[in-house]
């Protein structure tokens, strides 16, 4: 599905990661693999170190460390705020929405809307849709889209496919009006029947949690999880990006009338290194245009990794240049969002650790 | 190309004789992370990228698929 939106613009962008950095080498007795094939493994994936919350820090305490960082800073002022919307998959409960305890905590104005958004590999995407169309009512001049997930306390340590890359963390995006026009065109496709190929599934009300759902289980690979750890079907997915992705950006650039040389970055997702060259090869688009360096340096962080990517590869650089990037996310739904936009002269992009 | 392809997987499973099998998904003589240092190294050694959708279990079956799978991407 196509989608347009017009004269919205990013204003500002804060990642916030955990402080606490676990080496892929520390972990890998973990795993089943010779030494050998997992660092050759470590190379062709990307691994490198990823960043985990400490026990019990949940995504209100990542996203009001970092809300409170913007207020004292004075890059933010609470009674601007219109609107919050938070997307994430590792909600602090399943009632009520995060978003609300966020705006309770810090004090904010009752008049504005708090919206929780269940998704992840396509979730800063999907969070931008949501707030440029927010943004459209009269009242909305400021929508605050929170980015932000601890998954890696639902991962199975056993676990090679998963474990050595997932990453925790959380971003602050500020979405305002612009008073210059700009057409920022977007596509985004959902497939419902793949909803199992990336999955935790106990824990919710189809599968409870019990001690049934928490016995460990070894699959054909040797991997060790329970019904209530993340699961991902490696190979489902990765055809899945090598399908879908491709024909989405092509698409997408073909509406916007531009061609790949005319956009600065694609900003993608960050499952592993390997996904991405590949997406590179068949979309010929050079690797650097699409930095893979995430997954090295701080784990894949579902819908935070792209606004991860562009505080990490651009940085300060938004905040006095205007670049054409484009933003992909794909993967558990199973989704796929792209967006092609302007980021130009920020007020700021930086990174923080909690 | 045989004797290159076969150096090469047995440098990642060297466990298995793979000239003589026929089957290397069906055996489990290759599993999925295998498959991706496979793709990396023939990549690299025959100056290739073999197109991600080409990547499937059923062209990593036996060494003749190995072949086809790399020459319809360009080596030669």
């Amino acid at each position: 599905m196509d989608l347009i939106f017009r004269n919205k613009k990013i204003t500002g962008l804060l990642t916030i990661l955990p402080k606490n950095e676990i080496k892929f080498e520390d972990e890998i007795d973990n795993y089943n693999f010779t030494k050998a094939q997992s660092l050759k493994l470590k190379k062709i994936m990307g691994y490198g170190s990823h960043r985990i919350v400490e026990s019990g820090v949940t995504i209100s305490d990542l996203c009001i460390y970092g809300l409170n960082y913007l207020f004292n800073q004075e890059l933010l002022k609470k009674d601007t705020i219109d609107a919050i919307v938070l997307v994430t998959q590792s909600p602090d409960y399943i009632l009520p929405p995060t978003s609300n305890v966020i705006q309770g905590k810090l004090g904010l104005k009752k008049e504005m809307i708090c919206l929780d958004i269940n998704q992840g590999c396509a979730g800063y995407e999907v969070g931008l849709f949501q707030s440029f169309m927010l943004l459209d009512q009269p009242n909305i001049n400021k929508v605050i889209l929170l980015n932000a997930d601890v998954l890696s306390q639902r991962v199975s340590k056993r676990d090679r496919s998963n474990n050595p890359l997932i990453g925790d963390a959380a971003s602050i995006t500020i979405v305002e009006k612009s008073e210059i026009e700009n057409t920022i065109f977007a596509n985004i496709k959902m497939n419902g029947s793949g909803y199992d190929t990336v999955i935790i599934p106990a824990g919710g009300f189809k599968t409870p949690s019990s001690s049934t759902t928490a016995e460990m289980i070894e699959d054909p690979e040797g991997n060790f999880r329970s019904l209530d750890h993340l699961f991902t079907n490696g190979d489902k997915i990765f055809n899945f990006v090598l399908r879908e992705v491709p024909p989405m950006i092509e698409s997408l650039l073909e509406k916007a009338n531009i061609t790949k040389n005319d956009v600065d970055y694609f900003m993608f997702h960050q499952p592993n290194k390997f996904t991405l060259n590949k997406l590179a090869d068949k979309l010929q688009i050079s690797r650097e245009k699409i930095p893979s360096t995430i997954l090295e340096f701080f784990g894949n962080s579902n819908g935070v990794s792209v606004p991860t990517s562009i505080s990490f590869n651009l940085g300060e650089r938004l905040t006095k240049e205007s670049l054409l990037i484009c933003l992909a996310g794909f993967g558990v739904g199973l989704t796929c969002a792209s967006l092609l936009l302007k980021m130009e002269y920020l007020t700021f992009t930086e990174i923080i650790y909690f | 190309m045989e004797k290159k392809i076969n150096d090469i997987l047995s440098e990642i499973r060297p466990e298995f004789d793979f000239y003589n099998e026929t089957d290397f998904i069906e055996q489990g003589m290759l599993d999925s992370f295998d498959i991706v240092s496979l793709v990396s190294t023939l990549d690299k050694e025959f100056d290739i990228s073999i197109d991600g959708l080409d990547i499937l279990p059923e062209n990593f079956s036996s060494i003749k698929s190995i072949i086809a799978l790399i020459k319809k991407n360009g080596a030669k």
